[in-house]
């Protein structure tokens, strides 16, 4: 549990980056932690971050699979847009929490 | 609780062997879970683990009724061998399990290949059982990248940081 201090706003972050409270994120927050994962933040970015925060403001679990028939990004696209481990990268970014599935 | 880990793993080595449903998506699903961490994966399939990725099998994968110990009816009762053998019940059987993975967000073989791939995961056959099949490569899906032979295998193993895992 750490506090995080982003443009002179206090953000709370566990251990592996996610924010502890959803409700404090915002886009700012959201580019400097996407500078931290060598990401420049583009509007097809923006735009998954705000299906990813929907789907989990909803309460619906996130799955890759998903992602990749959101009609927003296939899944190659997702893998070029978030390098590496993109949903959980792209849940950090979002401010969402940990992404819990298997698929 | 710290969990930064000094020795990350790099590479992963998937082989899948054996034909039956859940053996195959075990395979698949440690793949996709591998690519979807970032971690460099390569699947190889030999034996009856070529259905997986044989064009005219792999969305048509069955659980064995018969001779399956772990296999239960709903409500906890072992499932009878007798039962499994009559004709249908292993591609009913099938079905119901195919069904459940549906409700799970788990995709079909060819769907799952696709997610596989598409994350830079790569796919390989085996020479040996590929011979002994009599399979072609265009007789397997277009994810595979190449039939290889063992040894070609284990030089795709080479680096810190990677494990085999089998199947």
């Amino acid at each position: 549990m750490a506090t995080k201090s982003i443009n002179g706003n206090q953000v709370e972050i566990n251990d592996e980056g996610y924010l502890l409270n959803s409700d404090q994120w915002t886009e700012q927050i959201a580019l400097e932690i996407a500078k931290e994962e060598g990401i420049d933040l583009s509007d097809k970015h923006f735009k998954l971050i705000s299906y990813l925060r929907e789907r989990s403001m909803n309460g619906e679990s996130l799955s890759l699979r998903k992602v990749g028939k959101s009609g927003i990004v296939d899944i190659k696209e997702f893998y070029q847009l978030f390098p590496g481990a993109p949903l959980k990268k792209a849940s950090r970014i979002a401010g969402i929490p940990k992404p819990e599935s298997c698929v | 609780m710290n969990t930064k880990n000094n020795h990350p793993l790099k590479k992963v080595l998937i082989i899948c062997a054996k034909g039956a449903l859940e053996d195959i998506y075990a395979s698949l699903v440690l793949a996709n879970g591998a690519a979807m961490e970032g971690i460099e994966t390569k699947m190889f399939f030999t034996f009856f683990g070529l259905d997986a990725i044989t064009k005219k099998k792999m969305n048509h994968l069955h659980t064995s009724t018969v001779g399956n110990p772990s296999l239960s009816m709903p409500g906890g009762l072992a499932f009878p061998t007798f039962l499994g053998m009559l004709p249908g019940v292993e591609a009913g059987v099938s079905v119901m399990m195919k069904k459940q993975m549906e409700k799970l967000d788990i995709p079909p073989v060819d769907e799952f290949l696709d997610m596989i791939t598409a994350g830079g995961g790569e796919v390989y056959a085996c020479k040996l059982a590929t011979d002994m099949f009599k399979v072609k490569k265009e007789d397997l899906t277009e994810h595979v990248k190449d039939i290889i032979t063992v040894g070609e295998f284990y030089e795709l193993a080479s680096g810190e940081g990677t494990q085999i895992i089998f199947t």
